[in-house]
């Protein structure tokens, strides 16, 4: 069963009378365990095509479905819920709940699982500590930097144990230092516990470090590499 | 749990609107219960006023007498009705009654009058004319001969106690009625219609001048509480014994009375539901803004998985909070302004024209109730629930790629 299959997707956008063809019949497949690096100049289509294959946006034409469940199907709270049990996100900005510290932005997650108290502190502080954020557990999103406030939106990716991460130009707010050790981090959940990643860059470094690399130019891909 | 948390931080993002907020449905709800209070306080004084001096609770009258009194309707046998009024439950007291229009003359003027014949004995118990008396004595069956006579009449005839009064009527067979009586006492009950029109004299006195015979033309009684008049008057209606005579309550009686009161509370009534409406529009606004502001958040929210239902809750849950504090603050607030009104009353000052002509004299006691004090705030708490429904149900529309775009 792939993780992801993409058939025949199109997304139209319009702009008063201006439509823009953001993706135009895309069709794709990444199985279970791949790591997979988006790459395009601006406007070619990777948030547009990341945002349809986590459920954000509809597609306007084609079918997309996840490890198996069709989303044409499914409600808006039925993929919220596989969201939340299956895929993780990271944004390029680092859109945190601002009311909640850094530890509960991260524990809030498996709250919304069912977690137990207990158990959701112990992961959240443990995956907060993994991402180089020991000690910073109680500062709101206001009182961290940007790159901090990257991390713990990382670590809130990967505390559910998703299947699939979907990352949106993840090291694009950072420097190079805490770009390489973020992608070190990505890699190691990739490995070693055979989660799937499917992240758009512009960064030459991120697409080095990808095992299949796809180029998207005006809405349609314009080149597939598995190296 | 972190729900409750979230909701409770949400509040305080924006310290100030939220408390301008809660401060419009605090004030809102305390001006209700306080002015519930006052309504119910004064309708519960005019009632009482009215019942205490002219009407009682209950009144046994002969069919058709009070739609159009006349000499000639009476209650023929009133030891019997009097019988089956003290073995009736709920009653308190009563007695029999009867009046006529007279021409009373004094040295210099005559006027048109009404007179009642009363027993003093049993009149105490029920009404407080007796209470009332300004000058001289109050009837006594040892003074056979003599009446009381309100204030303003006493002044219109220019007549004193000890002056004498021709009385000068129809009988109940419809010879003519005259005699002249000895002014006993003059009594003000503050109701200007009692006090410039009725004599009252011994019902023995009556009995003999107008040829009743025996008969009278009410028993007027009282209930132990105003809340039981309703059961109790049914229970009299069904009586066989009562089957040929109209029992009537006080509503009946002065229908004015009931009106003024439902004038006065529909008016009310209006005047509140705008200040609702204005509180209403005041929260609509406050969470209409705070889901436009927060609309990133909410796209953000639902692409780590959070149900729209979760979210709506969050923002219903801040809403709630925000109604609670303001409700329990206005109900507290209100309360304790009642209750010091209670003690102290109110000035009517010269907007008392109503109260007036019920009895009602100076200061108006609010009385605060469990209606009183949970009617408003009630009615408040749920078109707040309502209002804020409207922009939190906006939040299931939302797709999360669109709102996550939105500043
Ligand atoms: N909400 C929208 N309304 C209208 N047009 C949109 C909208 N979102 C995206 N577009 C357009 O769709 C096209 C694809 O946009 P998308 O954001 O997917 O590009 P991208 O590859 O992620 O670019 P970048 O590298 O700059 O992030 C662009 O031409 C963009 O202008
Ligand atoms: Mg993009």
């Amino acid at each position: 069963m792939n993780a992801v299959t993409v058939s025949d997707v199109s997304k139209i956008y319009t702009q008063g009378d201006v439509k823009v063809m953001a993706l135009n019949k895309v069709s794709l497949k990444v199985d279970a365990g791949e790591f997979v690096a988006i790459a395009g100049p601006s406007g070619s289509g990777k948030t547009t095509l990341l945002n349809l294959i986590g459920g954000l946006d509809s597609p306007d034409t084609g079918h997309i479905s996840v490890n198996g469940k069709a989303f044409e199907k499914m409600s808006s709270g039925d993929l919220a819920e596989l969201r939340l049990t299956q895929i993780g996100f990271v944004f390029q900005s680092y859109n945190l709940i601002p009311v909640f510290t850094a530890e509960e932005n991260v524990e809030y997650i498996l709250q919304l699982q069912g977690v137990g108290k207990k158990e959701r502190k112990q992961r959240a502080r443990a995956m907060l500590d993994d991402v180089g954020l020991e000690g910073k557990y109680d500062r709101k999103p206001s009182q961290l930097s940007g790159g901090q406030q990257q991390r713990v939106a990382v670590a809130r990716s990967l505390v559910s144990n998703p299947t699939i991460i979907l990352a949106d130009e993840p090291t694009a707010n950072l420097d190079s230092v805490n770009g390489e050790s973020l992608l070190q981090t990505m890699r190691e959940m990739n490995e070693k516990h055979n989660v799937t990643f499917i992240f758009s860059t512009h960064d030459a470094m991120v697409m080095e470090a990808s095992k299949r690399l796809i180029t998207m130019k005006d809405g349609a891909i314009a080149g597939d590499q598995v190296k | 749990m972190n729900d409750l948390k979230l909701a409770w931080r949400n509040i305080w993002r924006h310290t100030r609107r939220s408390i301008l907020t809660m401060m419009a449905i605090g004030f809102a709800s305390l001006l209700l219960v306080f002015m519930l209070s006052f309504q119910f306080g004064s309708y519960e004084s005019m009632i009482d006023a009215s019942v205490k001096l002219s009407t009682g609770h209950l009144q046994v009258q002969a069919a058709g007498y009070n739609e159009k009194p006349e000499m000639r309707k009476v209650v023929p046998n009133p030891g019997v009705v009097m019988d089956i009024l003290s073995r009736t439950p709920g009653i308190e007291a009563f007695t029999a009654r009867s009046q006529t229009f007279v021409l009373a003359s004094s040295e210099d003027r005559t006027r048109g009058i009404m007179v009642m014949g009363v027993n003093p004995e049993t009149e105490k118990g029920v009404l407080s004319i007796a209470t009332l008396i300004r000058e001289g004595e109050y009837l006594s069956p040892r003074a056979p001969n003599t009446v009381i006579i309100g204030t303003l009449l006493a002044r219109r005839l220019k007549i004193g106690v000890g002056r004498e009064l021709t009385i000068l009527g129809q009988s109940r067979n419809g010879s003519i009625a005259a005699t002249v009586v000895t002014v006993g006492g003059i009594f003000k009950t503050g109701i200007d219609e009692v006090d410039r029109s009725t004599v009252q004299m011994l019902l023995s006195d009556f009995d003999a001048l107008f040829a009743m015979d025996g008969a009278v033309h009410a028993i007027v009684a009282t209930a132990r509480e105003l809340l039981q008049v309703g059961e109790v008057k049914k229970a009299l209606q069904n009586d066989p014994g009562l089957k040929d005579l109209a029992v009537l309550d006080w509503v009946d009686l002065s229908p004015g009375l009931k009106q003024s009161i439902q004038l006065d509370l529909v008016s009310g009534i209006i005047m509140y539901l705008i200040l609702i409406i204005v509180v209403a529009f005041s929260i609509m606004n406050t969470f209409l803004m705070a889901v436009f502001e927060r609309t990133r958040e909410f796209g953000v929210m639902m692409a780590i998985g959070t149900t729209p239902r979760r979210l709506v809750k969050v923002m219903l849950m801040e809403s709630m909070f925000m109604t609670g504090m303001g409700l329990l603050f206005g109900m507290l607030a209100g309360a304790a302004l009642t209750q010091y009104f209670a003690q102290v009353g109110i000035p009517m000052g010269g907007a008392a024209d109503l109260m007036a002509q019920y009895g009602i004299s100076g200061r108006i006691f609010p009385r605060l109730s469990w209606a009183t004090l949970l009617i408003g705030p009630a009615m408040i708490g749920v078109v707040t629930f309502l209002t804020a429904l409207v922009p939190a149900l906006r939040i299931p529309g939302l797709k999360p790629a669109d709102a996550m775009k939105a500043v």
